[in-house]
């Protein structure tokens, strides 16, 4: 600890604090502009500058210069600092007057107004008038992509976009070329950047010169509710806030939650909206004459409860990669009480077996654990595609510590070096018998961090065995090694949607007879499963359900809204209230920014409205009664924001399992990190991003 | 006056033999070992004694500075980086240096890389000096090839010498600046702290010198500290390599002890000022970033550290640039204050924004398209920019203008006047004397 005075208030401080920290400790505000506190220090803007005794006679960046940097008194005074001296002022009024010179007077048509950290300094720290009178500089915009505009006469050159690109994104695409006044930022010629989380440098960008295409000239901030939520794209469950004006949800920006996201988003996470404007279903449908008819809610609930009453038990349904717990819970009840058992919420062919402990599918370490982890081994994943952010993370653990990294799977690029040991499970199993040097360097790890994608345990064409021998398997080299840290849980399996690990949670998976989603649609080919229900699900193979009568409750109109018989539209993640567990095992809850479309309704309020036509009326009126039905089988559930901890005892469990496999390739199921979900594949922005992300891989090629 | 036994570059001119046989003729390479035996220690007290101060500009005492240096190494490498990266305006002693007595920089480097317990030493040449990056290259290969440097010398101290060679960037000759330019980066200063003693080039503790101070060693060892202290003034001693330039009758690069007169120099090296001392208008005597001084102020002040301080100024590198009463002294500065503008490296905001700014309104003060509320308002402007930066090109940008401003005012206040008196009814004319 070190002792320092701020404006003459003494307090103490860690003593790697920075002066720009010692005076937040203190109480004392500093402007800013290229600081960021999880970018490296530029130490350019020069508008943190403060008075020191004990140190140079001039201003000095507080952003830069550490607390330790300062000498104590002749007597052993502490050091002090001052943030409101008429020398800090006059800095800080000059420093404005520069930044001002040549920035354009753009204010009214620019879409950083409002949330502008150059518009608010210049009111707090800056002077009236202007004193110059000569030409401003203008520069020409550059071009970064579908996603990020440019206007560049605005920026103020505090590298905030280069920083993040270079430091947390991992593509060397940005830069300031040119120098003095003629010094631009630009990307490497100009072409559009290649990161999944290239939306951030909106955010970073302290002035407009950096900001959103897609939402330009759309709204003003003063205009939007704000509404805290969360992110579904992937099963990294971003904390996001939905920025809407009246029915119209106008854009997604981050919310800091150090435990997940930090304050990053992906692209996807960020730029979707469109989609959710797009291709939505907003009225019942029921195909009539093989046409689907538009229809009322009453003759669409008459049309699946006349076919479920034939059916008996012979109905299934299958969760998509956007339910929520609530909707799932209670199709799952309805299904009860048709004497089925038939849910299932996992992809094809998944090894994660019902009778599997918690902590065989859940990332148990946590993303925040990725940094403390000493060795990363990833295994049938591209988590670059499948969680843009929680690839972010592995890269600051790697750029902090260096930490050694493997692959099994596809040798892509993932913004950070790593041993590639091989693409299939023969090299798994190699390594999980100690033949690959990699295997030494997991075995000496105190931390080993074993990532499982979804890719690597679900083989539609394989069967399940392959998926539980890679689970038993990355179980080994999780838990084998002598060194293990106490408490630390190293196996960390990373899925790719958001609904999974909730509906694994809730047990929507086959129960009391029931069969595995691949084996519903194969008993839905041969005619023996009759009533098929579909909760958003659109990724599984719809030619092949054979004559079922498909029942679509969701939101868009993808894949299975084509096949279905009966559609009955439903509400997305930004309409309504439902609680999603991410990969961590973290229980988090969206809230209703908007109202759904047209006719559509709540998930969970449509299947209970069925319950009744089909009279067997579920026991919830409300979705407070819904979650205490769902809170008093599942408590953990309750749990808002919280993980229930797994026991690392069944990991090793798991990994005494007897494998059988022979060869299985290990690919990330994830093609295209643009189109994943119906909300994204409706969104003119993704498909944009896909054809040129597609376009740069074949020039790549 | 400097007496020729006192010389320590007696090769200025290139009469001589540059070569290591010429060099060792002129005493150079001569009881080196003896030198590098007494140690470390030894060898930064003699220089103490000798009261060097950096010969790049700031004037900071170079054997303070090698003391920065770790004692004990933890671990890292310490490397010795020599700044030959001259590109100050009206500065060329480096120059003649790296041309003519190129040995004289590669003993000190192997000295002073003694005095810090450093085996690489890095010599960032400029990038316009291609013919005296070849000597130099040269030179080093000689030591080599003589093994007075390199493994296993017959010195007993190992040091391997890179000579790297810039792109001709001003910006670059800041010391930190120049590490990142040689580590492979853009030139752009680094923050301090920390200082290159404790993270230098590639993290590792560097000590940055200019090229005169590390080429006076050798001798100051050879001669001893206290003959060195003994010429000039206290706390200005020794000679300097200065460099005089303008309109004077015959410029030139001479070397000269501290502490003589400015009249002195210019009467026995340069022919005197051309047309005689009362032609004499201004003179910016330490090179382009220091302020100028008003002819008849200079005319008796001691060129040394301190004695042109006392005139408002400072010795810089002794770059003495004089201009006779044809002068338009607004332009002359506005010409640096161009130089500044395009040589600014755009990184830290007072500096990218204010050199430019700075230059426009000079540039109407030539014309005396300006308000004379403006002259204070520039003045403003300096001081915004002046200790505001990361780096010095900031104060050094401010500088020459400051010194226009508090010694030619009437000469802008008057240009501003004709240029008013010259207007017409269509709008104001240049006046004839901004032609």
């Amino acid at each position: 600890m070190a002792q320092i005075k701020v404006d003459g208030q003494l307090i103490e401080v860690p003593d790697y604090f920075t002066l720009m920290q010692a005076a937040e400790a203190a109480g004392a505000e500093i402007p800013r502009f290229c600081y960021h506190e999880r970018l490296s220090v530029a130490g350019n803007c020069r508008m943190c500058l403060v008075e020191v005794k004990g140190g140079p006679p001039k201003p000095q960046a507080s952003c830069a210069m550490s607390v330790k940097d300062l000498r104590p008194g002749p007597n052993g005074e502490p050091p002090e600092m001052f943030t409101n001296t008429p020398m800090v002022k006059k800095a800080r009024e000059g420093v404005m007057e520069f930044l001002l010179i040549n920035h354009p007077l753009d204010c009214p048509i620019c879409d950083q107004g409002g949330e502008c950290d150059l518009q608010d300094q210049a009111m707090a720290y800056g002077v009236s008038g202007s004193r110059y009178i000569e030409n401003k500089r203008a520069v020409e915009d550059k071009y970064l992509g579908p996603l990020v505009k440019t206007t560049m006469t605005r920026c103020i050159h505090c590298t905030r976009c280069v920083r993040f690109t270079t430091e947390v994104a991992g593509i060397s695409e940005m830069g300031l070329v040119g120098r003095g006044e003629d010094a631009e930022i630009t990307s490497y010629l100009e072409r559009a950047l290649t990161s999944e989380l290239q939306g951030n440098v909106i955010d970073l960008c302290p002035v407009g010169a950096l900001t959103s295409k897609p939402y330009a000239f759309q709204a003003r901030p003063w205009e939007l509710n704000k509404t805290e939520s969360i992110d579904v794209m992937d099963a990294v469950g971003s904390n996001i806030r939905v920025d809407s004006r009246g029915r119209e949800v106008m854009r997604f920006l981050p919310r800091v939650n150090d435990a997940i996201n930090e304050e990053w988003i992906s692209d996807k996470t960020r730029f979707v909206w469109d989609g959710l404007k797009s291709q939505r279903l907003d009225r019942p449908y029921v195909r009539k004459g093989g046409k689907l008819q538009p229809a009322t809610w009453e003759e669409a609930f008459a049309a699946v409860a006349a076919r479920i009453k034939k059916a008996g038990n012979k109905v299934g349904a299958i969760a998509g990669d956007l339910a929520a717990v609530e909707e799932m819970y209670a199709l799952k009840a309805l299904l009860a009480s048709l004497g089925s058992g038939m849910t299932d919420v996992r992809p094809a062919m998944s090894g994660i077996d019902p009778s599997m402990p918690r902590s065989a599918y859940v990332f148990n370490p946590g993303i925040a654990g990725i940094e403390e982890a000493d060795a990363i081994l990833i295994i049938g994943a591209n988590p670059r595609c499948e969680a843009a952010v929680l690839n972010a993370r592995i890269r600051k653990a790697w750029r902090a510590k260096n930490v050694p990294i493997a692959v099994i799977g596809e040798a892509a690029d993932l913004t950070y070096s790593y041993d590639y040991l091989g693409e299939g499970y023969e090299t798994l199993a190699d390594l999980a018998a100690g033949k690959t040097n990699f295997a030494e360097v997991l075995a000496n790890a105190t931390k080993p961090l074993v990532i499982v994608g979804e890719g690597a345990v679900s083989h539609s064409k394989l069967g399940k065995q392959v998926g539980r021998d890679v689970i038993a398997l990355a179980a080994k080299l999780a838990t084998s090694g002598a060194n293990i840290a106490e408490g630390w849980n190293g196996f960390a399996f990373l899925h790719n949607a958001a609904s999974r690990v909730g509906g694994l949670d809730i047990g929507f998976v086959p129960h009391d007879g029931g069969v595995c989603s691949a084996d519903q649609i194969a008993l839905a080919g041969k005619g023996e499963l009759d009533v098929l229900f579909l909760l958003g699900a659109d990724e599984y193979d719809m030619a092949a359900m054979g004559k079922a009568f498909v029942v679509y409750i969701g939101t868009h109109g993808d894949a299975g809204a084509h096949r279905a018989d009966v559609i009955l539209p439903a509400a997305a993640y930004t309409e309504k209230s439902g609680t999603y567990v991410n990969t961590e095992g973290r229980v988090q809850m969206t809230n209703r920014a908007v109202f759904p479309p047209g006719d559509a309704k709540e998930d969970w309020a449509i299947i209970r409205a069925l319950s009744a036509v089909i009279g067997q009326p579920l026991p919830f009126n409300s979705l407070g009664q819904l979650r205490a039905a769902i809170y008093a089988e599942f408590p953990h559930l309750a749990r808002i924001d919280q993980i229930a901890p797994g026991n690392v005892a069944d990991i090793a469990k798991l990994a005494k399992a007897a494998t059988k496999t022979k060869s299985a390739p290990l690919a990330s199921p994830v093609s295209d990190f643009y189109l994943t979900n119906p909300i994204a594949r409706a969104s003119a922005t993704m498909g944009e991003c896909a054809a040129l992300a597609a376009g740069q891989r074949q020039a790549a090629e | 006056m400097l007496a020729d036994k006192d010389r320590i570059f007696t090769n200025l001119y290139g009469q001589g033999d540059w070569t290591l046989a010429g060099a060792r003729k002129r005493g150079a390479w001569a009881g080196t070992r003896e030198f590098i035996d007494q140690g470390r220690d030894w060898i930064t007290n003699e220089v103490k004694a000798s009261g060097l101060r950096g010969r790049g500009g700031a004037g900071f005492p170079t054997a303070l500075k090698w003391t920065f240096m770790p004692k004990v190494s933890d671990g890292r490498p310490h490397y010795l980086l020599v700044n030959a990266d001259e590109s100050e305006p009206g500065t060329c002693k480096d120059r003649e240096i790296l041309r003519h007595d190129p040995h004289h920089l590669v003993e000190g480097c192997l000295l002073a890389a003694r005095a810090m317990d450093a085996h690489l030493a890095f010599i960032y040449v400029r990038g316009e000096f291609i013919r005296e990056r070849q000597r130099l290259e040269h030179a080093v290969q000689e030591a080599y090839d003589a093994k007075l440097i390199g493994k296993d010398n017959i010195h007993g101290w190992d040091l391997d010498i890179i000579v790297h060679h810039g792109a001709g960037a001003y910006i670059c000759g800041e010391e930190t600046a120049l590490m990142e330019s040689l580590e492979g980066k853009k030139g752009q200063p680094r923050l301090k702290p920390p200082f290159p003693a404790g993270m230098g080039v590639y993290g590792n503790p560097t000590t940055v010198n200019n090229v005169e101070s590390i080429a006076v060693v050798p001798e100051i060892l050879r001669r001893s500290g206290a003959w060195f202290a003994s010429i000039g003034r206290a706390n200005n001693t020794g000679t300097k390599l200065m460099c005089v330039s303008g309109h004077v009758n015959t410029p030139a690069t001479f070397e000269e002890a501290m502490g003589v007169t400015f009249e002195e120099i210019i009467e026995k090296h340069c022919g005197g000022i051309r047309g005689g001392w009362d032609n004499l208008l201004a003179v910016i005597p330490g090179g382009a970033s220091v302020p100028c001084v008003p002819g008849e102020k200079i005319r008796n002040a001691v060129m040394d550290f301190d004695g042109l301080r006392e005139v408002g100024s400072s010795l810089g590198t002794a770059a003495v640039i004089v201009m006779d009463k044809s002068t338009d002294i607004i332009r002359a500065i506005w010409r640096l204050s161009a130089f500044y503008k395009h040589e600014s490296c755009g990184q830290c905001t007072p500096c990218r924004e204010g050199t430019g700014w700075m230059m426009r309104v000079m540039e109407r003060m030539v014309e005396g398209r300006a308000q004379k509320r403006e002259i204070d308002m520039l003045f403003e402007v300096t001081k915004q920019v002046e200790g505001h930066t990361i780096c010095a090109l900031g104060d050094a940008a401010a500088w020459p203008i400051q010194g226009l401003i508090r010694n030619f005012r009437h000469v802008i206040e008057e240009r501003i006047d004709a240029y008013t008196y010259n207007s017409t009814s269509e709008g104001a004319v240049p006046s004839i004397a901004a032609e």
